[in-house]
């Protein structure tokens, strides 16, 4: 078997305090100054060593607090009391919500997969890829000795033109040429995000990151810099309005993103004499009639199609549509005319969390990019005060591309273990063939309605409790 | 009511709360316009306000259900010396599943054996979905009156045997038992809390996955052992001690992931009990490397049945998509009980991703096992029971009108016991509050005494409000519910012109 691949994570603390949920109101006045105050039998001791920290005016037992509501509980004057951190319900947005962004955070921080006790206390379905669940199975194993073990989950999955066989000669040597394909040893690739107080600093840590990750980074054309010339082989430059003869860029990037205008204009032969062994990924945006799009690409020569959604994990043109709903569509049709095979399909926009990666998958998706999670791993808050000139307020241009490579890293190793459990416990030992297995997973508008839909009656005299 | 002669229903011993500031929805808040005329004290019906060496107090604000009360003090006062405010620790509180009317609500069954009369929502969650948009369809209470003053008390009873084979016949007369929580995961308090007031109501606990304390010894009777992958203290006299043994091929909140017992919580006791290393994280693994079908499975239920012919087997599984083949597979193996663990229950850790994503909530595989044990002619054969974010005695009534014999309960247990939902249980020492721990100074907090009455006073609480549900259903006995879809509607796909 190949190299087992393993992504190292250590611990990188955070610059700046993270922005917790809870929050402690504790004061003084009418205190009994008892023998024994309850803030001394705090297990966490969270009271111990308080202390403010002034630049971002956040006290620490806010921080520190585990609510388990033993001092407010016991406080003979009930001068303790508990509430909700405005601060942290203010961060994001409907989207990207606190509870998102801070286990991304915590992710970024320790390299662990977020862990907790008691039941989910969430939502019963949601929105996008809330609205799906992974299957599971009773009595096959994924491998002999754990997800962990020897024997191990592949996560490797192949991005470019993929041959639909293979020709060997008669001394039985291998005769294709198989070219223009590269593997990556996680289904992830990282793209830079669309906004962020990033300078090239920021992008040289990604980049960084995605070398020692062994997969790609997806660069705009401008924010490309003589520095990331050490990292070319695992660099895609974006290029934008400008036609596929111009886009080879240098030499060195074994793969280069277009856009669909330039993808459109190119003709056959402009996609063959692009070069063998060069991958081109054309990136088509997530709109209704996407699936016929890109049939139309994929008859025109291009294998790797990028499907972009919005930041929100919807459609572009109508929010009522997810990413889920555009890449199954698209990987049916492609199942559909025969072609699926052969072509490499990414997906990207609000990919937020691990299970996303999974679910995308699952969808039809061969690999994913991720873009804003990078930004939240260097603890952005998604406030997008740099839209508008202003600064950050976690400075994300003044952190050093080291740490950015590390943080990435943690998040990156946290999101493969996630992705491990869930191929684990659906027994499927390859990413690849996670790909499309809309049968091992469940969707909520398939068994909502048909569990529920019969149960509308309510018949005269009666009354629902 | 129930088979056995001996077995009487407890009585309910009012159980405050052990901490000093209970946490209710409202405060009053008294200025020192009090004149002490006593007006307050006589008419709150529920003791918020007591008179002391001529002054009076707000003794239990806690209890104030706020605007909903029928006489309200703070409108009465002559001197409008009192003042209602919403309390803000009640909005820290709670999540989605367990809202923080539901944990306060738990708490008031726990303390006073009864559903709270007003200002609290008792009955459903707030998750939009599932249980928490399924309704019960009753029929108006005019129409019922005359057959709720004729019929007795409903029949709440459930066999679990249903096989009609050699083994034990059980009938537990509540349609609900205990779920497993290992010692490891709970202190031997709070085990000893759940069994005592299992035993009290002539039902089930179980004991988890973490071998079986001498302490519940004398609780025999009333316990299931648990054989599981990991396979922790279980020995051939704990199986014969029991009369259901249970097999944990998967449990929801992590399926298909197998158990963790992080380091910390593997205490001397703890470790003694599993046979393992003090401080060592314990791995129970997934799956049963025995068991790759179903007659793998039978193997093991026959090896159950040699070492003690006479228990039942139950058979504890996760929600996949072929959970009705599972079910069924069970059955032909020669299980008794088909537990079905849905994905929002559980109680120890497990990674945020598997309890949010893996396998189905319950409300949608139980119609489904459901409908195809009735397809096989089998459902009368097995028993099947449900489980996995089950925590109102209306979850029980719709549970059960959905296709299941009986319901397990574990985090509804914990509530009663003040667990405040701050998922920390597998943190550190454990739970800051004494419930999920094996820490030897923080499991102190509970007593036994205090524990049992709790969880009597909750079930006790549930027993009066399924009786009054199924009165109001015309129905004499749990059992016309089962599978009785026509008693529940969904809100999202009510008809509009009804």
């Amino acid at each position: 078997m190949p190299v087992k691949y393993v992504i190292h994570t250590k611990t990188v603390p955070h610059r700046f305090e993270p922005v917790t949920r809870s929050g402690v109101i504790a004061w003084e006045e009418g205190c009994l100054k008892c023998a024994v105050c309850v803030k001394t039998l705090c297990i966490y001791h969270v009271y111990d060593h308080r202390g403010l920290n002034a630049y971002q005016m956040i006290d620490s037992i806010d921080n520190e607090c585990m609510n388990c509501f033993r001092c407010v509980q016991s406080c003979p004057k009930e001068l303790i009391h508990k509430s909700v951190n405005p601060e942290f319900e203010a961060i994001g947005d409907g989207y990207w919500t606190p509870n998102i962004i801070s286990r991304l955070w915590y992710q970024a921080e320790t390299g662990k997969i977020p862990v907790s006790g008691a039941g989910y206390p969430g939502p019963f379905s949601g929105p996008g890829f809330d609205s799906m669940w992974t299957d599971m199975s009773e009595i096959v194993r994924p491998t002999r000795d754990g997800i962990h073990g020897r024997e191990y989950i592949s996560t490797g999955v192949d991005i470019g033109r993929k041959p639909i066989c293979l020709t060997f000669n008669r001394e039985k040597k291998l005769q294709s040429e198989v070219t223009g394909v590269i593997n990556i040893p996680l289904p992830i690739m990282l793209r830079v995000p669309s906004f962020g107080s990033i300078t090239g600093e920021t992008v040289n840590g990604w980049a960084m990151a995605a070398k020692r990750l062994a997969t790609m980074l997806a660069v705009p054309e401008e924010e490309m810099s003589p520095d990331l010339e050490d990292f070319a082989a695992n660099i895609i430059p974006i290029v934008k309005e400008k036609s596929l003869r111009n886009a080879n860029v240098s030499g060195q990037h074994p793969v280069v993103e277009i856009d669909t205008t330039a993808a459109a204009a190119a003709s056959r032969e402009d996609t063959v004499t692009a070069g063998p062994d060069r991958i081109t990924v054309v990136i088509i945006p997530l709109e209704e009639g996407i699936e016929q799009r890109a049939l139309e690409l994929v008859e025109k020569g291009f294998s790797v199609l990028h499907i972009e959604g919005s930041r929100q994990s919807t459609f572009l043109d109508n929010p009522s549509l997810s990413l889920k709903d555009g890449i199954r569509a698209v990987h049916l049709k492609l199942v559909e005319e025969n072609v699926r095979d052969q072509v490499t399909l990414l997906a990207s926009g609000g990919l937020a969390m691990a299970e996303h990666v999974a679910k995308a998958i699952i969808c039809g998706a061969d690999a994913v990019y991720v873009d804003f999670p990078l930004l939240v791993a260097l603890e952005c808050r998604m406030c997008q005060r740099c839209t508008k000139d202003l600064s950050c307020p976690v400075h994300i241009e003044e952190a050093s591309p080291e740490w950015v490579a590390l943080r990435t890293i943690n998040l990156l190793g946290a999101w493969h273990n996630q992705l491990l459990e869930v191929m684990g416990a659906m027994g499927i030992r390859d990413a690849r063939r996670l790909r499309g297995e809309a049968g091992r997973a469940m969707f909520f508008e398939d068994l909502d309605e048909s569990t529920f839909g019969s149960l509308g009656e309510l018949k005269e005299g009666y009354e629902l409790e | 009511m129930n088979s056995r002669k001996d077995f009487t229903c407890p009585e309910v011993v009012e159980t405050p709360s052990r901490f000093r500031n209970p946490i209710g929805k409202y405060r009053l808040y008294r200025t020192d316009d009090c004149i002490a005329c006593g007006k307050c004290v006589e008419l709150c019906p529920y003791g918020v306000h007591v008179m002391r060496r001529g002054m009076v107090f707000v003794e239990h604000p806690y209890r104030c259900v706020g605007p909903d009360c029928p006489e309200p003090c703070y409108k009465a006062c002559p001197e409008n010396a009192l003042s209602l405010k919403r309390n803000q620790d009640f909005d820290a509180l709670g999540d989605f599943r367990w809202t923080a009317d539901l944990l306060t609500s738990t708490w008031h069954m726990a303390e006073f054996g009864r559903v709270p009369s007003a200002g609290l929502e008792y009955k459903i969650g707030d998750s939009g979905g599932g249980f928490d948009k399924l309704r019960l369809v009753l029929p108006k209470s005019e129409k019922s009156s005359v057959a709720e003053d004729a019929s007795g008390k409903p029949d709440m009873g459930l066999e679990l045997n249903r096989r009609g084979d050699d083994a034990h016949r059980i009938r537990i007369p509540v349609p609900f038992y205990g779920g497993g929580m290992s010692f490891g995961s709970v202190s031997i308090h709070t085990m000893l809390s759940r069994v005592r007031a299992a035993a009290a109501l002539g039902t089930f606990c179980c004991t988890g996955e973490g071998g079986y304390p001498d302490e519940l010894i004398p609780y025999d009777d009333h316990m299931i052992t648990q054989v599981a992958t990991g396979l922790f203290g279980v020995r051939e006299e704990t199986i014969q001690r029991v009369k259901i043994v249970e097999f944990k091929y998967a449990q929801g909140a992590k399926p298909g992931l197998g158990g963790h017992l992080l380091g910390d919580k593997v205490t001397p006791s703890v470790a003694r009990m599993r046979e393992a290393v003090v401080g060592y994280p314990l791995f129970s693994p997934f799956p049963f490397h025995s068991v790759y079908s179903v007659e793998d499975h039978k193997k093991h239920v026959d090896w159950i049945k040699a070492i003690n012919p006479k228990a039942l087997v139950s058979v504890k599984v996760s929600t996949p998509t072929d959970v009705d083949m599972v079910a069924v597979g069970s059955y032909y193996a020669g299980a008794h009980i088909i537990h079905l663990d849905g994905s929002y229950g559980g109680t120890g850790a497990a990674p945020d991703i598997a309890k949010k994503n893996i396998a189905m909530p319950i409300e949608y595989a139980l119609p489904k096992v459901h409908r195809f044990l009735e397809e096989e002619g089998v459902r009368d054969k097995i028993t099947v029971i449900a489980s996995g974010g089950i925590r109102t005695p209306h979850d029980i009534a719709k549970t059960i009108a959905l296709g299941a014999d009986g319901v397990c309960i574990g985090t509804a247990d914990l509530v009663a016991l003040e667990c405040v939902r701050c998922h920390n249980c597998e943190s550190g020492r454990g739970c800051a509050r004494g419930i999920a721990t094996t820490d030897p100074e923080l499991m102190e907090q509970i007593n036994d005494d205090w524990g049992t009455r709790r969880i009597i006073n909750m079930y006790l609480a549930w027993i009066v409000e399924l009786a009054r549900i199924l009165k109001r259903l015309n129905m004499k006995s749990i059992r016309e519910l089962v599978g009785r879809t026509d008693c529940l509607v969904h809100l999202d796909y009510m008809q509009k012109e009804s």
